[in-house]
């Protein structure tokens, strides 16, 4: 099958407020009638995103292109789409119909086609009998319909909607969500829908662009994505998941929890560490027996509804979250099993910290803002530029933002199964990834001190 | 007894009972003495003759319409001058803003009578002449603040997104602002336009300190006639503007009855 033509191109975004840096080298093509969801968390840079394209703020870099015309510098009154607004942003001197009919009165289209056009949608939204209705007297459910029918009257070649349904209750959601899918399919349009919801992403998408720390992580559909996740944060923030440090012996064979496992991938160096993802539904629990590859002692069970949720901890100390439909109780030695085909292998991002760093003399260097002393001397000039790494492991956080050589907040956390892997980010926005067995929260204000003896030189 | 008194404040209606008796004390029983004396002749006997009066006598007429006339002036002028200035203060930051509101209000900390005698000093200064001009300066000058405040007040509030829902729907500049911002701030421009016109119609001071008693106002007839001895006339004639002032506080919340109460007046 032919992929329909482009859309929207985005060619080189990036976009920051003040110091900050919400957008970094976005690139995206979206097609002609493609259901498109931006997805992310809170602060991902994914609104700002949405509102470069409907021309709310123009962008600090890059170019934008719609329907082939680029439209950069365009205002947002000239761009040929339509917004539907998280909090609605209906106007409240208005009623219903006078809502809807807003942007085809500003086109001077005869009454009586505003009239038709508005009647449409308003039977397409189901709200048909409401048009002289007070919007503040409408439910949120409602107004959102009518939100929608404001902009979808426009018949504008792009959708864009920002996180339209966070606002309603789940049952509500849910009913939104099929609608929504139905009435694309039904207008052919293309839509872009924001949302942090990964469910939802999954059940309305075409294409998912899942986003964090204002870079692109993964563009896919929503299978791919679930499936086949590119690195550590999409395969945590899409559904739940088991992620390990491993080691790639050699193609289809890949260690991890102290045990090798037979898998699919292939083509990585041999010896090669990597992580590996499973999915809680993809590990097989059952009583003891010959069959398994592992085992371990069930420590916590939830009964979630379809299924149980249990936590197990092998031998050797590693923790996995299994789903599945049948119960273990707590301090039960169960076997593991896990199918080729359900291990996920991806290449590491990174194996070490490594920043840039400037020599101040034989036993100093400075880097991320801090001159940091050595434990053995180095025979390079001083004042030249070198790279320093830091193992993730020995790098000290301490609860007192004063007691550190340098301050950070821990901005995101990954359970490795029996350590933790940390995100941390220093005022000057430079990250530093940490392995540590201490509990930390999201969000904390942190202190950082690296020993002497853990900072490797590598001269340039 | 001493239960008794406890249980009675313990009540929370009876909190009321204060604001009730200062209501009745000092709104309703002047309000029924001024419709008494209003209707009443010298001796106490019911009569029209003071309405009649009021009716027949053209320079009483004629001052009313004439002070009714300045209030308009001065209104139109607040809200000309007013609006835009509220409009960019809630466009800026909102630390500048509020110094610049600050501004604008500090000279309400200074007595109006003191601020009127500086006006006054200030034409004399320039070598201006006192009389309309300098009365509607005057007037302009100590009102707009009240015109200022609560339209800025509402324009701030306005949510961002009404204004990009706007632009999103095709509305340039111009008619993002004639067809939202304008109508989302009329609550702020009717209370604005309430608390400028009602004491302007009033006042009497300003138009006696910067007209050197030259041009009569509406509230000058008013408090000569009490001076006077005049009750039954006075009370008639302050039923009179009280009737209108009345009047367009109606009028102006039927104009805006569909707005949300928020930064409204009445």
């Amino acid at each position: 099958m032919q992929k329909p033509e482009p859309i929207i191109t985005i060619e080189h975004v990036s976009h920051s407020f003040g110091d900050k840096i919400v957008l970094d080298d976005i690139n995206l093509v979206v097609r002609k009638g493609e259901f498109v969801t931006i997805l992310g968390p809170s602060g991902c840079g994914k609104t700002t995103l949405l509102r470069l394209i409907a021309g709310f703020q123009k962008a600090s870099e890059g170019k934008f292109t719609l329907g082939g015309t680029d439209v950069t510098e365009t205002p947002p009154h000239h761009r040929p789409v339509n917004t539907v607004f998280q909090k609605y942003a209906l106007f409240p001197h208005l009623n219903v119909y006078q809502n809807i009919a807003f942007g085809l009165n500003l086109k001077k289209l005869p009454s009586a086609d505003i009239k038709r056009k508005v009647m449409h949608v308003l039977k397409m939204v189901t709200m048909t009998d409401y048009e002289e209705r007070d919007v503040g007297s409408l439910s949120g459910g409602q107004q959102q319909r009518v939100a929608i029918a404001r902009a979808i009257v426009n018949e504008p070649q792009v959708l864009l909607l920002d996180e339209p349904l966070a606002a309603l209750d789940l049952k509500m959601r849910k009913d939104m969500q099929m609608e929504i899918r139905a009435m694309h399919k039904k207008l052919g349009i293309t839509f872009v829908y924001v949302t942090h919801d990964q469910e939802e992403a999954l059940t309305l998408s075409d294409t998912i662009v899942v986003m964090s720390e204002g870079k692109i992580q993964q563009i896919g559909t929503p299978t791919e994505i679930y499936n086949e996740p590119a690195n550590a944060f999409v395969a945590d923030f899409i559904g739940e998941s088991n992620i390990m440090n491993g080691v790639m012996i050699k193609d289809s064979l890949v260690e991890f929890a102290d045990h090798q496992f037979e898998c699919v991938d292939k083509g990585f160096g041999q010896n090669e560490p990597v992580d590996v993802v499973l999915r809680p539904e993809d590990i097989y629990i059952f009583e003891l027996s010959e069959a398994a590859q592992f085992t371990g002692t069930v420590t916590s069970c939830i009964f979630k509804g379809v299924h149980y949720e249990m936590m197990v901890i092998t031998p050797e100390g590693y923790e996995f979250l299994i789903q599945d439909y049948h119960n273990f109780e707590v301090g039960r030695t169960v076997s593991l099993l896990v199918k080729p085909n359900d291990i996920h292998v991806m290449k590491k991002e990174r194996l070490i910290n490594t920043f840039e760093g400037v020599v101040i003399d034989k036993t100093q260097v400075r880097f991320l803002g801090h001159t940091f002393k050595l434990d053995e001397k180095i025979s390079v000039a001083n004042g030249s530029k070198v790279k320093v790494a830091v193992d993730f492991n020995k790098i000290i956080l301490q609860d007192n933002e004063e007691d550190g050589m340098i301050r950070g907040d821990v901005r995101f956390i990954l359970y490795k199964g029996d350590h933790y892997h940390l995100t941390v980010v220093t005022k000057d926005q430079e990250h530093i990834f940490v392995d540590t067995n201490d509990v930390w929260d999201d969000g904390d204000r942190i202190g950082i001190t690296i020993p002497p003896e853990s900072i490797q030189i590598i001269n340039q | 007894m001493q239960r008794n008194l406890k249980s009675f404040i313990g009540l929370r209606r009876n909190w009321s009972i204060p604001y009730l008796l200062f209501l009745a004390l000092f709104v309703l029983i002047p309000l029924g003495l001024i419709v008494y004396y209003a209707f009443t002749s010298h001796d106490g006997a019911f009569t029209l003759t003071n309405f009649r009066k009021f009716w027949m006598h053209p320079e009483a007429m004629n001052t009313f319409i004439f002070s009714i006339g300045i209030a308009l002036i001065t209104t139109v002028l607040c809200l000309i001058l007013g609006y835009p200035a509220a409009y960019i203060l809630s466009r800026m930051e909102s630390q500048n803003a509020q110094i610049l509101v600050l501004l604008f209000i500090l000279p309400m900390w200074v007595n109006f009578l003191i601020r009127t005698l500086a006006t006054v000093a200030l034409f004399d200064f320039l070598s201006l002449p006192l009389g309309k001009g300098s009365l509607i300066f005057g007037m302009v000058y100590n009102f707009l603040p009240f015109m200022i405040y609560p339209i800025y007040n509402i324009l701030q509030k306005t949510d961002s997104n009404l204004i990009e829902a706007a632009q999103d729907l095709g509305a340039n500049p111009r008619q993002v602002f004639l067809k939202t911002i304008l109508p989302l701030s009329a609550p702020g421009i009717s209370s604005g336009i309430m608390m400028v016109f009602m004491p302007v119609i009033s006042t009497f001071a300003i138009a006696e300190l910067l007209t050197i008693n030259n041009i009569k106002l509406f509230g000058t007839t008013l408090q000569e006639n009490i001076y006077n001895g005049m009750w039954n006339y006075g009370a008639a004639l302050s039923l009179v503007m009280l009737l209108l002032i009345g009047l367009t506080s109606l009028l102006n919340n039927e104009g805006t009855a569909n707005d949300s109460a928020e930064g409204g007046l009445i």
